[in-house]
């Protein structure tokens, strides 16, 4: 009896400490607490009871191999929306970048040139945005919804077929993979197979260091968060909010240029339908990494799990044979559906604790 | 004295298409005092704060801080040269932390030293005695606490003078004597402090100095503790009775006859303190009080229109639940919103589908008004009220002021309410359409229509209503009928007991 009393009080001063540790944090820090959380529980349920390829460490690089170019542009969209705004049309400039690039190479460009070029035409974009929305105080929704089509319809205008690469340093970019053995696992045939990770996704975790300085600890980006916070507030307290919003823009455009170009290396090829709905899964991505559309909330290290977690629900799809590929549409949809129910149930019993 | 003064301004002159807002206005702040800056809605309060802080540029007249004569540009020119304010609503943001409010957008280089800020921040909090740790979010803090943040901000700014704006509107009593400690605090470090509030206790219990405005004039600058409550308050609301004739015949006696028609018991909603109320069949009362005081809330919570939180109605007796105004308005109840442009009129819809609307909804939509209906109703009131408007088409948002409120009545009239409330429905209108309506109001009355009347004039009260409730700082103090219906003992009660006149 007693000693079931002292486990009792053991439980439930962990459970104050707990819950003061959460109080602690800023929304921002739960929303994402919450996401990693969620992402390790989901993954150790695949591994528990599918097994298969969840055991192997390759399973978490093959995500990350396939999803570089969606981290890097929800890196962007995570700035922008930070900031209160909204970036739709960073898909298709992935696509036209791709496009680009690859023409450009067959045509006898220089590596360097393309990349060159695939950072010029997302800059591009990012200034048009910026400026429309910013200084001419157009509706993002809109604005990047031209440019998504404008960029769609600019992929297309380049090549209708689909473009091969045939660049050799491309071609060796491509291959290039970064090997680790002890990572790897030892096939059936008792082979040791090792991990392989692709250059893209050093870029893009790069792109997510970057990304994370820039918000946490530079002045730029905490004038991101008080803009989406409250962009009166942030005019009264001296921010220069025209030109943070211009710049928000501009990061997410030239994150898109980089996107693609990490793309046309994952894929060697140009193709009018490359990334297409990439815009809607990086949104995804951010919302349930954290990233409030109402602005002032999120993290891009929730936005990489927020990936994770997207990326892992597909394939925890695919592993239990709904290979159908409306079975992902459908799970992805009731994912972010739960996410955005748990934050607003999370954030709304703060508000009210706040009240009282 | 003299060589003590901070802030003075001169003959301040402010000019709006049509009216004079400021008429040479002169106001003095001298260094450590807390000056409160007192006047009815309209008095140029606000618009003398906004051309301190620069939101507006003067027209006319001077400013002198610290002896040197300073033009202000913006917000942020005043806040450079000293001049800090802080607003009702808070102008911070949410989602950053304590110190991060305090420091951002006026950083040195291109890093945030979290840390530094964070161990500064404490310093400037624990030295002003605010409760709140620098690295909170400041959204968990307490409204009371985040305006203490943007103060601690201003003064960190190195501000000599700081304006407080309405401050104490949403805090409770607890956070409303942490914020007036803060403010002695700062006083003894010798800044100056422009009080705006309309809570009169508060005046008296923290400020050293008030300035009265009136109609854009200065009345005085007077020395708190030689001020009583009751001269405040004439002064504020002005004693000159305009040249109308009484419109009311002598108090009828046998109003006390006659049925109660509505009662509320402890009524009390989101925004409204509990109260007692109750209206007869055919008597016109009101709620008097300065602005701010409570008396829109009351009505609103007799409508339903604020979420009604507890107690009890009845009509005739009977027990009815309001809980939305859908519910009031079947009951019989009508009620015209003090904000016209807000919860009055649809600005693109015609005078013949605004004047319908009430009793369209009341009817529910599935039984429409025919058009030949609403047109005969339309070109009724039009008439009855003599409504000024081109025809029955044109949208309301083109009409002046005084028929856009017309409109509204008609709305109302058309529902043939039991019980109307008119919540300040001479606004900002014509003297002659004011006439117009007081009269209506009396007319109703005459056929039957309980009528709860509400004014920041108290003349025009005293000539409509036989029964004057008066509420302050969202209290009801008292009720005068009869022989105490009049102007000096309305504003005595307004100021409260304990003063002496």
């Amino acid at each position: 009896m007693e000693k079931t009393k002292k486990i009792y009080n053991k439980f439930q001063s962990i459970l104050l400490s707990v819950s003061q540790w959460i109080g602690s944090l800023t929304d921002t820090q739960l929303l994402m607490t919450i996401t990693i959380f969620i992402f390790f529980a989901m993954y150790l349920v695949a591994m528990a009871t599918l097994g298969g390829g969840f055991l192997h460490a390759q399973q978490v690089f093959d995500m990350l191999n396939d999803n570089a170019s969606l981290i890097i542009v929800s890196c962007g969209l995570t700035i922008v929306m930070i900031g209160g705004g909204i970036d739709i049309s960073v898909g298709a400039v992935t696509s036209l970048v791709v496009m680009s690039c690859v023409l450009y190479l067959n045509n006898g460009g220089s590596l360097v040139g393309s990349i060159l070029l695939a950072l010029g035409i997302g800059l591009a974009f990012g200034l048009v945005h910026g400026f429309l929305i910013s200084y001419l105080e157009i509706q993002p929704f809109i604005v990047t919804l031209a440019g998504m089509f404008f960029a769609r319809g600019m992929t297309t205008i380049l090549s209708v077929n689909p473009q091969k690469a045939a660049h050799e340093g491309l071609a060796k970019l491509r291959d290039t993979k970064i090997v680790i053995p002890w990572l790897g696992y030892v096939a059936k045939n008792g082979n040791l197979v090792p991990a392989r990770v692709e250059i893209g996704v050093v870029v893009a975790l790069l792109c997510l260091i970057v990304v994370f300085i820039l918000l946490r600890y530079l002045r730029l980006g905490r004038n991101f968060y008080a803009m989406g916070g409250n962009q009166q507030s942030a005019l009264m307290l001296g921010i220069n909010v025209k030109r943070t919003r211009f710049l928000s823009y501009l990061i997410s455009g030239l994150l898109s240029g980089i996107s693609g170009y990490v793309f046309m290396m994952h894929t060697g090829a140009g193709n009018a339908t490359n990334a297409a709905g990439m815009e809607m899964n990086a949104i995804a991505s951010s919302i349930i990494g954290g990233t409030l559309l109402t602005g002032g909330v999120g993290n891009v290290a929730g936005t990489f799990f927020g990936t994770m977690t997207l990326t892992t629900i597909k394939k925890i799809v695919v592993a239990s044979g709904l290979n159908d590929p409306w079975w992902q549409s459908i799970t992805t949809g009731g994912m972010l559906c739960f996410f955005i129910l748990l934050q607003s149930v999370v954030l709304g019993k703060r508000a009210k604790k706040k009240a009282l | 004295m003299q060589d003590n003064t901070l802030l003075q301004m001169r003959h301040i002159e402010k000019r709006f298409p049509g009216v004079l807002a400021l008429n040479g206005v002169d106001f003095t702040l001298r260094k450590g005092e807390i000056h409160a800056l007192m006047g009815e809605n309209g008095a140029g309060k606000s618009t003398l704060i906004k051309v301190l802080t620069g939101v507006y540029q003067m027209d006319g007249g001077q400013i002198t801080l610290d002896g040197k004569s300073i033009t202000i540009h913006s917000p942020q020119d005043a806040q450079s040269q000293g001049i800090s304010t802080v607003y009702q609503e808070i102008t911070l943001c949410p989602n950053l932390t304590v110190a991060e409010n305090m420091f951002i957008g006026r950083e040195d280089g291109a890093w945030v030293r979290h840390k530094l800020y964070e161990k500064r921040a404490d310093e400037i909090l624990a030295k002003l005695g605010i409760p709140a740790r620098s690295s909170q979010q400041l959204g968990d803090c307490s409204l009371a606490v985040q305006q203490m943040v943007a103060i601690a901000r201003a003064v960190d700014q190195k501000c000599k003078v700081l304006i407080l704006d309405e401050p104490t509107s949403s805090l409770d009593d607890k956070e409303v004597k942490m914020l007036f400690d803060l403010m002695r605090n700062l006083k003894s470090q010798g800044v100056g402090i422009i009080f705006v509030t309309h809570f009169l206790e508060q005046v008296y219990e923290v400020s050293d100095r008030i300035t009265v405005l009136r109609n854009g004039e200065l009345v005085g600058e007077y020395l708190t503790e030689q001020l009583p409550q009751v001269e405040l308050v004439a002064k504020m609301i002005g004693k000159e009775l305009d040249e109308l004739s009484s419109l009311k015949e002598a108090p009828e006696g046998e109003e006390e006859e006659k049925e109660v028609f509505y009662e509320a018991k402890n009524l009390s909603s989101s925004d409204a303190m509990p109260f007692n109320f109750s209206i007869r069949k055919g008597e016109v009362n009101g709620f008097t009080g300065l602005l701010g005081s409570g008396r829109s809330e009351c009505v609103r919570a007799i409508f339903g229109a604020d979420k009604v939180t507890g107690g009890s109605t009845f009509i005739k007796g009977k027990q009815i639940s309001v809980t939305r105004p859908i519910d009031a308005m079947k009951s019989g109840i009508g009620y015209l919103a003090e904000d016209r442009k807000r919860d009055g009129i649809i600005a693109e819809l015609s005078v013949r589908e605004n004047i319908i609307l009430a009793l369209q909804v009341m009817n529910g939509f599935f039984k429409p008004i025919s058009r030949s209906e609403s047109e005969a109703f339309a070109d009724e009131y039009i008439k009855v009220l003599n409504i000024k408007t081109a025809s029955k088409e044109t949208p309301v948002g083109s009409l002046s002021g005084g028929n856009q409120q017309k409109v509204i009545l008609a709305r109302w009239l058309l529902t043939h309410p039991d019980y109307l409330i008119l919540d300040e429905p001479t606004r900002g209108i014509d003297v002659g359409t004011k006439l117009e309506i007081q009269k209506l109001v009396l007319k109703l009355a005459e056929d039957g229509v309980s009528v709860t009347f509400i004014s920041s004039e108290v003349e025009e009260m005293l000539r409509t209503c036989s029964r004057l409730i008066v509420m302050r700082d969202r209290h009801v103090v008292g009720e005068l009928k009869g022989q105490d219906l009049n102007q000096e003992q309305v504003m005595k009660t307004i100021a409260g007991g304990e003063a002496q006149g």
